[in-house]
């Protein structure tokens, strides 16, 4: 067959061409113009080479932010993955409360971030806050102003009440996609509920749970909006996750130079981890295919 | 191994059955004799699935016991039962290896590993996977899936009963005959009671003694294929066996004399008198084109399949099929069609007559 070449059809990648770099080329070389330069008042800017890398990666700052922020993600994945799982396996199959258990779970995935925050905020406070002050009054010392182990079991709460739903209703969705004959036969084969779980309902589930352990890995790793409602990063600097740092870095100090290091930096990590994850789930899906 | 008794035993898929359209499965009462090869052949949505389930106790069923042996095992689970399974779709485990998707059935049931090595060998061998049982089952060819299915399902010795529900739907015709034949092989070695679904009659009529007809969710008879050629108990199982089907035509019934749209003809016996919407039946096999004997037709098409003719012939405005050796000669001078008396069978209400004097 011969191959019709036409030059001209490269003007129709064009309007994506343009669209991409105005979304993420443009922007992103900008960041990249700040982190090797050094600019002072009235737009005087100096040319720095790798410095502000450099000093990055010498610098406590960045190195403990990326420790928080990785037990951070590691924790809510280790919470949020099993627990979803667990939902999606003892939700009904069918009927009203089926669908009474989808609309209820949908609900804390629908509500903004920064509201979701000041939900936490309020719910955890001593003094007016449900569970602040039910604490406090069973006796149990909490305050997560003040104690930096609390504001932890705080924000990690507030993001496994938030996303849990997410792995829990993609996990159903799994869950629902096995044929009855898969259970009919494992009763026939005297499977155990254990034996059940373990080489049907997981193995056809993988699929849906890697996306979803991909999905909260990403957002749990740039999160910021609702850990700097409740806790601003505080206790002192015990819940400064990455974004937050960066901010600070970049807005409240206004640190542009390092800040854009710092930027690159973390993109490059979530683009190596992203590679990571993309690689084990095709190779699952060639082992499956 | 088991003879397993249906008693008064009936289905619906629906919380309050009212009439007896509801059920999926109707009244019945049967003996499936310990040891014997039964197909279960009908059409699709008949309650064949429905019935396999219930024995297997994968369904209760709204109404009636289910005996092992004399013993209720109604409410009993399907391990209590000890019988094996096998679905029309490929159930395999996915991350298992062939070999221990062979092994499972018997690690649930914590044999010897020995003894299930071993066995494991004997069932590879016998669906011809040896060489990938150390292989995933993922990614396994369909018809590849099914025989791990079906190696599951024979590799414990001891069950009651196997069941297959068209197990051979999705397997290529050469590996279906091979597998067929190797079914009934160890039907023959072990002995165990086999009840096959299917709605192919050729698959029903190689494998088992006997075939068990359903229609709507009724059994409408049950015979040896013989028995459901010869004299078809319901004008449905005329239909259904045969290639092409029995020929149905309503007609009179008056003692030894059938009278077809005021045409006589006689009959082999005589028939007390008959009431309803009655019929002859008469398979295509059994009836003759002849220039000067019997009813008046039109010949209209005549198909060569090779071993024989089928003519397409219209009587009285119905259509009904005739078979004709290779060498038989259709000419325009074939305007009358001629039916054995000895293979004619009479129908009130689409079931079958038995004429006086002798037993159905």
């Amino acid at each position: 067959m011969n191959k019709t070449v036409n030059q001209k059809a490269w003007f129709l990648v064009l309007p994506v061409l343009i669209l991409v770099a105005f979304s993420a080329v443009i922007p992103l070389m900008t960041v990249v113009n700040y982190s090797v330069q050094d600019s002072f008042g009235n737009n005087q800017f100096f040319w720095a080479g790798l410095e502000w890398f450099e000093q990055m990666l010498h610098d406590d700052r960045m190195w403990n932010a990326l420790q928080r922020q990785l037990m951070f993600s590691g924790i809510i994945l280790a919470i949020e993955v099993p627990l979803g799982v667990y939902v999606a396996l003892n939700m009904p199959k069918s009927g009203f409360w089926a669908s009474f258990c989808l609309v209820v779970m949908s609900l804390p995935l629908l509500i903004p971030w920064n509201v979701v925050g000041t939900i936490w905020q309020v719910f955890g406070r001593v003094d007016i806050g449900l569970l602040g002050y039910t604490l406090d009054k069973l006796g149990i010392d909490y305050n997560y102003t003040q104690d930096s182990f609390d504001a932890w079991v705080t924000i990690i709460a507030m993001d496994v009440w938030h996303w849990t739903s997410l792995v829990a209703l993609l996990a159903y969705a799994g869950l629902k996609s096995i044929p009855d004959a898969y259970y009919q036969a494992a009763k026939i084969d005297q499977a155990s509920r254990w034996a059940v779980f373990r080489y049907i309902e997981l193995p056809k589930m993988m699929g849906v749970l890697m996306i979803a352990i991909l999905l909260r890995f990403m957002d749990s790793f740039m999160i910021y909006t609702e850990p700097f409602v409740v806790t601003g990063g505080g206790p002192g600097n015990a819940t400064t996750l990455l974004s937050i740092d960066l901010v600070k870095m970049a807005l409240g100090q206004f640190d542009l130079g390092p800040a854009a290091a710092f930027s690159i930096m973390y993109f490059l990590v979530i683009l190596a981890i992203s590679w990571v994850f993309y690689t084990v789930m095709t190779n699952l899906d060639k082992k499956g295919g | 191994m088991a003879r397993i008794t249906l008693d008064n035993l009936a289905h619906s898929y629906l919380p309050n059955p009212k009439s007896e359209d509801d059920f999926a499965l109707k009244e019945l009462n049967h003996d499936w004799e310990d040891g014997a090869a039964y197909a279960l052949l009908g059409s699709s949505g008949c309650g064949k699935s429905t019935l396999l389930n219930i024995i297997s106790g994968l369904l209760n069923p709204s109404q009636g016991r289910i005996l092992f042996d004399g013993q209720d095992m109604t409410q009993a689970t399907t391990a209590e039962r000890n019988i094996a399974q096998v679905f029309q779709f490929p159930v395999v485990y996915d991350t298992m290896t062939v070999r221990d998707n062979l092994a499972f059935p018997l690690r649930n049931r914590g044999e010897d590993p020995a003894y299930v090595a071993a066995r494991v060998q004997e069932i590879a061998a016998m669906i011809g996977m040896e060489a990938t049982l150390d292989h995933k089952a993922r990614g396994l060819t369909a018809d590849a899936k099914q025989k791990i299915s079906l190696g599951r399902g024979m590799v414990r010795k001891d069950v009651n009963a196997l069941l297959f529900d068209e197990p051979l739907t999705v397997i290529d015709p050469h590996m279906k005959w091979e597998l067929r034949t190797q079914l009934k092989k160890l039907h023959h070695e072990f002995g165990h009671t086999m009840i096959y679904v299917t709605h192919d009659q050729t698959e029903a009529l190689t494998f088992a003694d006997k075939v068990v007809v359903m229609y709507d969710g009724r059994v409408v008879q049950i015979g040896t294929p013989e028995e459901l050629f010869e004299r078809p108990a319901h004008t449905f199982v005329g239909y259904f066996i045969g290639s092409p089907g029995m020929n149905v035509i309503p007609a009179q019934i008056e003692g030894r004399r059938a009278i077809v749209h005021g045409t006589e003809m006689d009959l082999a016996d005589g028939y007390g008198p008959v009431n309803g919407k009655t019929a002859i039946g008469i398979r295509p096999e059994f009836a003759r084109l002849s220039s000067d004997t019997g009813l008046p037709v039109k010949v209209r098409r005549v198909e060569d399949v090779g071993r024989h003719k089928l003519v397409r012939a219209e009587l009285f405005g119905q259509e009904i099929n005739i078979v004709a050796g290779e060498d038989d000669r259709i000419g325009p001078d074939m305007t009358r069609v001629w039916f054995d008396p000895a293979h004619v069978n009479v129908y009130a209400d689409d079931w079958r007559v038995a004429p006086q004097g002798r037993a159905a």
